[in-house]
């Protein structure tokens, strides 16, 4: 059963046995306008949670998205690489950045869920 | 996500909106004319120089002569000719329009400049023939260290770096090997920055390896005095600072910040960009400024060239004095001498921190700049100055109730505008902007400084007549009424009669292309 | 004051509309003790008959280049620049015209820019380029760091084929970055670096310059493969860009940065500057390439057009993190190169190349004709080394009061070096003449 959980940075992350799947939020998307560019990290690179995970490029901007939890770099998404408007279209699922072998599942529980981060975004505006 | 864009605008192209319903053979508009690029209109044969090939001779390339096609386009000089002439009437300019660019300082780039830098006995000389033939260029460049030294109240100047970037690093540089001489440049490991700098600024502190602190401003656009002493530490190297700053506003508490900074041990950074508001009215070195760069194409109107060059010598203080880098000009006994090397600089006792640059710096810049600031004279720059701030204050003042300002007045040489007047209409800083080139302006600077949301920075300088402001101010009024009036039809999807319409970044960005490519051969027939 | 528009009754109506009393209440911000009430101790102002008469004064102290026999390189060169160049570029929406930042009123820019990149790819034989640097120098030390950002390494081996000021510069940048360089000796034509042996596991980069200092013309084909071999990038220099209309391009050599200087295309010599930097690269590391980049893209009808891309790379979005700091380009030189070039095309532009290669020949020979010159290089393009019986400083300066401009002494950049101090660096273009030739042989006869 997979379940999603949010940062205060607007990451996504969601979390299938011990592997997560990690991405920028829709909102953070709209935010950033037109994705043109997704750096990503190499496989078999270790985080901790707060770690620079990937960097992504608006036409005007460049973010850094952070690792919510920690754990080993297993995947990167390389259809980001030729259609990095893939994040813009589908954040939160095939314009997913990265996916980590967690080494601490407890992380997940510091988290925002689903409400609670709608209810963060709500409050920014 | 870190330093997201909150002020995410789009950078598609949109829709065109719909135009006149002609269609002409040529593409072409009546004067407004479509260009190709240069290798569309290859002519094999053709040639714009008539060059006599050499006698038969033995070439002595060691193996390495070049094979193949380079792949340039043969071209007639007539043909040339009317290529850049087209292209060139694609392009906004200051001889033809006011620029309201915010901290660019778009002034009248006099003729006289271009002249003077012509003269053969300028243009036509070779930074490494012999010295002695060359005393006129080592004078002028002297001439112009001191104009530049008595406006800023500063006793060094390092000539060579090529723009205010490179200006900036070679100040920071200054400081850095300062504080190596006093033992301390591996314990001032942090520079402090306000929040409001230009992206340059901690460019260049990280650059050298510095880590970037950010200083707050308070409500009234200025740097926080308090939380700036909060900040300093025996680990500062320095603060960059603009002055005024990037607000358009001068910095009240500059004295006392200065103070602060030397006590602490650190040094003060200037960033010279905004110079135009305070030249002849106030020195720089009365302020406590150790190092600033001077924009040669800002300040001393040197021509901005659709991008370059510039040239940005650095001013220092006695303490960065002795650090200034190679290589510079000294006035003694039998002339100018010209300093190159770390070998003549021990000898005369200067410990210059290296080289920036190969030969000396921008001489074409300092003989423009140096035919400025003679023309214009002591009392002539001092009226700039006060002309530049008469002009942005009289803007600010004009349209402060029609847009909306964050800080009240007065300004210094910009005057600072945010895009709450736009809220609810529908209509983003962006497109107002994109508006204004329909009415045949160029927009000013939009979204800088960053502490203010959707800034609009208007910088007139002195050179624009009270006549052509007023036509500013009813432009930038009748756009605001547009805008608050729900009157979209302006702003979508403009500039509608610019000679391209709003251009796709994003393509540009997700498929960079950046060179032209000759066309794939077709197939030959099977 | 004829730049300032204006008058007494404007600024008496512009304070009324402030609402201030004089133009002193716009000031109030400043400290009192740093206002200054007088005027600063400077000359006041001139009209223009008077300072064309004071610069022109200082003009005249220096010997143009035109006006002897000239045969100075050594990084910048005197070639001959059409009439049409110089006529084009001070046209009001070249000269005048800011940074193309608003695309759709800069399209005359962004075009021309698109075609000077697209030029020096060719040239280069690379895949790309940008929009040009401030100079040949900067833009080496620029290609430094971005070898290190690609391999993440940080030493730097330096050929000692390279321009010495190139060296310092490189090396000044390194040092308040902490990398670390490693300069190899003077690359006297005659002697073989052996530059192969220095290339290790740390190397990010090995930096050759071709045509070298000395005029040499280098082979970078070994050197790329071992640089490759231990994951290290080849930077390649070209001091003089008319060499690459006879001389085999550093890209078809295996180069991975190459950069230069393209002040012989366009633009005089102007005592040092403003030049225009060229730097060029594979396409895989386009964005670690610093400075300007324009590209290509539609407006909204589809129409072509062309926009400055790939910005995030720079200091304005980027801040700490960006690949430079640089802020400009070299717009109005880049442009000179362009229509120069555009001028000379295919034809011309090897024309051009086989002329100076040819005159140098022509002076090589008669200068290995003098007693006890020699002429140190086997290949070479428009530009060699000779060596002196005595001190090259002395014999430059002797030549001078000859009216003869006859080169660099080597010394005067490298002035530590016993073995460089008879060697002088000796260039010919396609503006000296056989009587150029003649008068330079014939006064090298009477000094030495």
């Amino acid at each position: 059963m997979s379940e999603i959980r949010f940062t205060d940075q607007h990451e996504w992350v969601r979390v299938d046995g011990d592997t997560a799947t990690i991405g920028i939020t829709d909102y953070a998307q709209e935010q950033l306008g037109d994705v043109v560019y997704v750096e990503l990290p190499e496989v078999g690179k270790a985080l901790t949670a707060g770690d620079e995970a990937a960097v992504v490029e608006s036409v005007k901007a460049a973010s850094e998205v952070y690792a919510p939890v920690s754990g080993e770099i297993v995947e990167v998404n390389g259809d980001l690489e030729g259609a990095p408007g893939g994040v813009n279209e589908d954040a939160m699922g095939r314009g997913w950045f990265v996916k980590m072998k967690l080494s601490d599942s407890g992380e997940l529980s510091k988290l925002m869920d689903e409400d609670a981060y709608k209810a963060f975004v709500e409050g920014l505006a | 996500m870190s330093g997201m864009n909150t002020q995410g605008r789009p950078t598609g192209a949109g829709e065109a909106s719909s135009g006149s319903a002609i269609e002409t053979y040529t593409g072409n508009r009546g004067l407004r004319l479509e260009e190709p690029l240069i290798f569309e209109l290859d002519n094999p044969g053709a040639c714009g120089v008539d060059l006599d090939e050499p006698d038969a001779f033995t070439a002595r390339l060691g193996g390495l002569a070049r094979k193949g096609n380079i792949g340039l386009p043969g071209i007639s000089e007539p043909d040339v000719m009317r290529h850049y002439v087209r292209l060139s009437r694609k392009n906004y300019s200051i001889d033809a329009g006011l620029y309201p660019l915010g901290s660019c300082t778009m002034k009248h780039n006099p003729r006289l400049n271009e002249k003077m830098a012509r003269v053969a006995g300028f243009s036509d000389v070779h930074p490494l023939q012999p010295q002695k033939t060359v005393q006129g260029a080592l004078e002028l460049i002297d001439t112009l260290a001191h104009w530049l030294k008595e406006l800023t109240g500063l006793p060094a100047v390092a000539m060579s770096p090529k723009a205010g970037a490179h200006g900036e690093l070679c100040g920071m540089m200054a400081i850095r090997a300062a504080l190596e001489a006093r033992g301390e440049g591996a314990t001032r490991t942090r520079v402090l920055v306000p929040e409001s700098a230009h992206g340059t600024n901690p460019a260049t502190a990280a650059l050298l390896g510095y880590k970037v602190d950010a200083i707050p401003a308070t409500e009234d656009g200025r740097v926080d005095l308090s939380a700036f002493k909060a900040k300093l530490g025996p680990d500062v190297a320095a603060i960059m600072l603009t002055n005024p700053n990037t607000c358009g506003l001068f910095e009240r508490d500059i004295i006392a910040i200065a103070d602060a900074v030397h006590e602490a041990g650190a040094y003060f950074y200037c960033d010279g960009a905004n110079f135009n508001a305070i030249v002849g009215r106030v020195r720089p070195g009365d302020l406590g400024v150790d190092a600033m760069h001077i924009n040669l194409h800002k300040t001393f109107s040197t021509p901005h060239g659709g991008g370059g060059p510039g040239a940005g010598p650095v001013v220092l203080s006695e303490a960065l004095a002795p650090f200034a880098p190679l290589p510079y000009v000294v006035h003694g006994q039998d002339g100018f001498r010209l300093v190159e090397t770390t070998k003549e600089a021990k000898a005369d006792g200067t410990q210059p921190f290296g080289r920036m640059v190969s030969f000396h710096g921008q001489m074409g810049m300092f003989v423009r700049a140096m035919a400025y600031m003679m023309s214009h004279g002591s009392d002539g720059l001092r009226q700039v100055a006060e002309d530049a701030v008469l002009n942005a204050n009289y803007i600010l003042a004009s349209l402060k109730n029609d847009l909306s300002a964050p800080f009240e007045g007065p300004c210094m040489r910009e005057a600072l505008f945010d895009d709450r007047f736009l809220k609810g209409t529908g209509v983003e800083t962006l497109d107002f902007a994109k508006a204004m080139i329909d009415e045949g302006y160029h927009p000013m600077t939009m979204y800088f400084p960053l502490v203010v949301h959707g800034a609009l920075l208007i910088e007139p300088t002195e050179t624009e007549s009270k006549k052509t402001l007023d036509q500013f101010i009813g432009t930038l009024r009748h756009l605001a009424k547009a805008a608050k009036g729900n009157d979209k039809a302006l702003f979508t999807g403009a500039p509608h009669f610019a000679p391209r319409h709003r251009l796709d970044e994003t393509l540009a960005a997700r498929n960079p292309v950046l060179r032209w490519q000759p066309p794939v051969p077709a197939q030959a027939a099977e | 004051m004829r730049y300032l528009p204006l008058t007494d009754t404007d600024r008496r109506e512009m304070l009324g509309v402030i609402g201030a009393k004089s133009v002193d209440d716009l000031f109030r911000d400043v400290p009192e003790k740093a206002r200054r009430e007088g005027l600063v101790d400077l000359p006041k102002r001139q009209g223009e008959l008077e300072v064309e008469r004071a610069l022109n004064k200082m003009a005249a102290k220096n010997v143009a280049a035109g006006s002897v026999p000239f045969f100075v390189g050594a990084g910048a060169y005197r070639h001959h620049v059409p009439a049409t160049v110089d006529h084009l570029i001070q046209r009001s929406e070249f000269l005048t015209s800011y940074t193309p930042y608003q695309p759709e009123i800069t399209q005359g820019t962004l075009q021309y820019l698109f075609e000077f990149q697209t030029q020096v790819a060719m040239l280069t034989g690379m895949d790309v380029a940008n929009a040009s640097m401030y100079d040949g120098s900067t833009a080496c030390g620029e290609a430094v760091l971005m070898a290190h950002r690609v391999t993440k390494r940080k030493k730097a081996v330096l050929s000692g084929t390279l321009h010495p000021q190139y060296r310092a510069v490189v090396e000044n940048l390194s040092e308040f970055a902490n990398d670390v360089v490693e300069a190899l000796p003077p690359a006297i034509p005659g002697t073989t670096e052996d530059i192969i042996s220095r290339i290790c596991d740390d190397t990010s980069c090995v930096v050759v310059q071709s045509p070298s200092f000395y005029g040499d013309l280098i082979d970078l084909r070994a050197i790329a493969d071992a640089a490759h071999a231990k994951g290290a990038l080849l930077i390649a220099v070209v001091t003089e860009i008319v060499s690459l209309g006879l001389v085999t391009p550093p890209g078809e050599m295996g180069a991975d940065i190459v950069v230069g200087e393209g002040q012989s295309i366009g633009n005089g010599l102007n005592f040092g500057g403003p030049y225009v930097g060229l730097f060029a690269t594979k396409s895989k590391y386009v964005r670690q390439m610093p400075g300007r980049l324009c590209g290509e893209t539609v407006d909204a009808t589809g129409a072509r057009g062309f926009v400055l891309t790939l910005s995030t790379r720079e200091q304005h979005i980027r801040r700490e993190k960006a690949t430079s700091n640089i802020c400009t380009n070299s717009g109005l030189c880049s442009l000179a190169f362009t229509i120069h070039l555009s001028l000379l095309g295919e034809e011309g532009f090897t024309r051009l190349a086989r002329i100076n290669h040819a005159n140098a020949v022509k002076l090589a020979d008669g200068l290995a004709g003098v007693k006890g010159v020699e002429v140190l290089n086997d290949s070479f393009f428009n530009e060699f080394t000779i060596r002196l019986p005595r001190s090259a400083a002395a014999v430059v300066d002797e030549l001078a009061d000859k009216d003869v401009i006859g080169g660099v002494p080597v010394s005067r950049l490298i002035p530590d070096d016993p073995s460089v101090e008879n060697l002088l660096v000796v260039a010919s273009t396609e503006i000296n003449t056989d009587a150029d030739r003649a008068a330079f042989v014939a006064a090298l006869k009477e000094v030495l």
